[in-house]
């Protein structure tokens, strides 16, 4: 199968930061990649680079077959991007935006309609508002469209669902996977772990490093310790005494329970639980879980 | 957390033109509580936010903060509160203890005070090294929980955090929220937005504003009793997208 981005050895600095540090990353034709860290992770150097926009200190590059420094112009007819920031004309309409993306690339709004109408069938009923008074969720939208129209083989996404409510975001990924299904390649980014999940492959980024990759599955099921939920309704009050066994490596708080890890299988439920009933008397409850993302994400922080 | 009110507001409306972003809002905000204040994008968070901090006048409707009348008090309400957001926190091109000096002369904090204050931070911190480095060159994580000190370095009764934790790794998520905890401690009241369905459940109130109305309020336990939910992110969605289905 051909992949649709090989990137191998890619650095970049500006001035003294590191901002990429020897990167590696393939994307399988047809594949939603996602790349998962907080802001200052490199994501978004990393897809200016792909996209032409940046030129890179070093690396072998190859997207849709073509090299982003030599074959730009080129790529830019097989990519769609979306970048982080909202980038459309706020005084032109939302049907003129749409527009002037497709006849940027000598195409119309009708003859790749099929392609965006998951996405802009939402919007069409406003189309002849200016973009600059569509909601967060509706510009959203609309950048999707604009990103779709040409009918690109690549979509690259940078952090489209930052700064949005947990209900929209929900629905945005939705989309991803319509348009996925009409064998688009799709790399997007997030700072939301939980979001992870909803990609077949993604790989973890912090400090221009790629800490992992894989299906999500992979990494998780790489998770060596021992690891608990603890449910309680008092859950700092727990939190401070789980935080004062030393055979925990870490104790975190993920929503309404409690995360821990233990060091080395050093100690088991049992041992747990009558550390925290020697320090209070509050109510609890500890079972054994997996791992999910954010404590693959916390425990490679914390080691 | 005590019985006494930081903030009282009783049906609030902020009207733009024919557009209603704040649709008869009443509800309050004890001493030392933790308030979570969510809601949809375009629900009329950010609006409700300004009119509190005293930087927007409501079409109608009674608000006081700290003790202050909005419409009559509004310098002695910002005095009184702290405000920060992952787009408005520090400058730049301000070391830390620049930002620190500016902010607290701002809000008229005595030199000597600063000094000591500012060396209790460095302390608490650890920033010593990082004191006086650029913000522009520190990592995001600290710049956020530099700002929240310095949003309340000059004691404030509430401030305010608009997505505070956007964007910043699991690690310095928590530790941000362990910063809040303590300000809780210290008599401080907290009144914060997140995206985070998670940090909904740190909160010890959350009110859940759809289409500019409050939809719910509660401990995060009632809502998920009252709503049959598993957690706040499934209550969240049963009340934004039952909203949304309405507007279909």
């Amino acid at each position: 199968m051909n992949n649709s981005i090989e990137i191998y050895n890619l650095n970049k600095s500006f001035k003294s930061v590191k901002a990429l540090d020897n990167l590696k990353l393939t994307v399988e034709q047809g594949g939603f990649y996602g790349l998962i860290g907080p802001d200052g992770a490199g994501k978004t150097t990393l897809m200016r680079i792909i996209t032409g926009l940046l030129l890179p200190d070093s690396g072998d590059i190859m997207i849709g077959g073509l090299n982003p420094v030599t074959d730009y112009r080129k790529l830019r007819l097989k990519l769609g991007y979306m970048p982080g920031k909202f980038s459309l004309y706020q005084d032109l309409t939302v049907e003129e935006n749409l527009s002037f993306f497709a006849k940027v690339f000598d195409t119309t709004i009708k003859e790749n309609y099929h392609l965006i109408a998951p996405v802009y069938s939402q919007i069409e009923p406003f189309k002849n508002r200016r973009a600059g008074k569509l909601s967060g969720g509706m510009k959203q939208k609309l950048a999707l469209s604009c990103a779709l129209v040409h009918k690109p083989e690549i979509l690259i996404l940078d952090e489209p669902t930052t700064g949005v409510d947990a209900v929209s975001r929900r629905e945005f990924w939705e989309m991803l996977n319509q348009i996925r299904q009409k064998g688009i390649t799709i790399l997007v980014s997030t700072p939301y772990m939980e979001e992870a999940v909803l990609c077949d492959k993604i790989s973890l980024m912090f400090d221009g490093k790629i800490i992992d990759s894989g299906t999500p599955t992979e990494i998780t099921s790489k998770f060596k310790e021992k690891i608990y939920i603890l449910k309680t309704t008092r859950l700092r009050e727990i939190l401070k005494i789980a935080r004062q066994m030393r055979e925990l490596k870490s104790v975190n708080a993920f929503g309404q329970n409690l995360h821990l890890v233990v060091r080395d299988n050093l100690v088991g439920i049992h041992e747990i639980e009558s550390f925290i009933k020697k320090a209070c008397d509050y109510e609890f409850e500890i079972e054994p879980s997996q791992a999910d993302i954010e404590d693959c994400f916390i425990d490679y922080l914390v080691s | 957390m005590s019985n006494e009110n930081i903030i009282e507001v009783e049906n609030l409306v902020k009207k733009f033109g024919d557009f209603t972003a704040n649709d008869n809002l009443t509800f309050t905000v004890k001493k030392s509580e933790i308030f979570g204040f969510l809601g949809a994008n375009g629900a009329g968070k950010t609006t409700a936010i300004k009119i509190l901090c005293g930087i927007l006048f409501p079409t109608s409707g009674k608000v006081s903060v700290a003790g202050f009348d909005i419409y009559k008090e509004r310098n002695k309400i910002k005095e009184n509160i702290g405000y920060m957001s992952q787009g408005f926190s520090l400058y730049e091109d301000l070391t830390v203890k620049e930002n620190i000096e500016f902010y607290a002369g701002i809000y008229g904090v005595k030199r000597k005070v600063i000094k000591t204050r500012l060396n209790e931070l460095v302390e608490k911190l650890d920033i010593a090294d990082l004191k006086n480095k650029f913000v522009r060159d520190l990592p995001l994580g600290w710049k956020q929980k530099i700002a929240f000190s310095v949003a309340i370095f000059h004691k404030p009764k509430v401030v305010f955090l608009d997505e505070p934790t956007s964007g910043v790794d699991p690690i310095t998520r928590r530790q941000f929220w362990d910063l809040i905890y303590e300000a809780v401690e210290s008599g401080i009241t907290v009144f914060v937005t997140t995206h985070y369905m998670d940090e909904a459940e740190y909160c010890d109130r959350i009110s859940i504003m759809v289409d500019g109305k409050i939809d719910a309020i509660g401990t995060p336990a009632e809502l998920k009793t009252m709503h049959n939910a598993k957690n706040m992110d499934d209550v969240f969605i049963k009340l934004a997208r039952k909203q949304s289905e309405e507007n279909k």
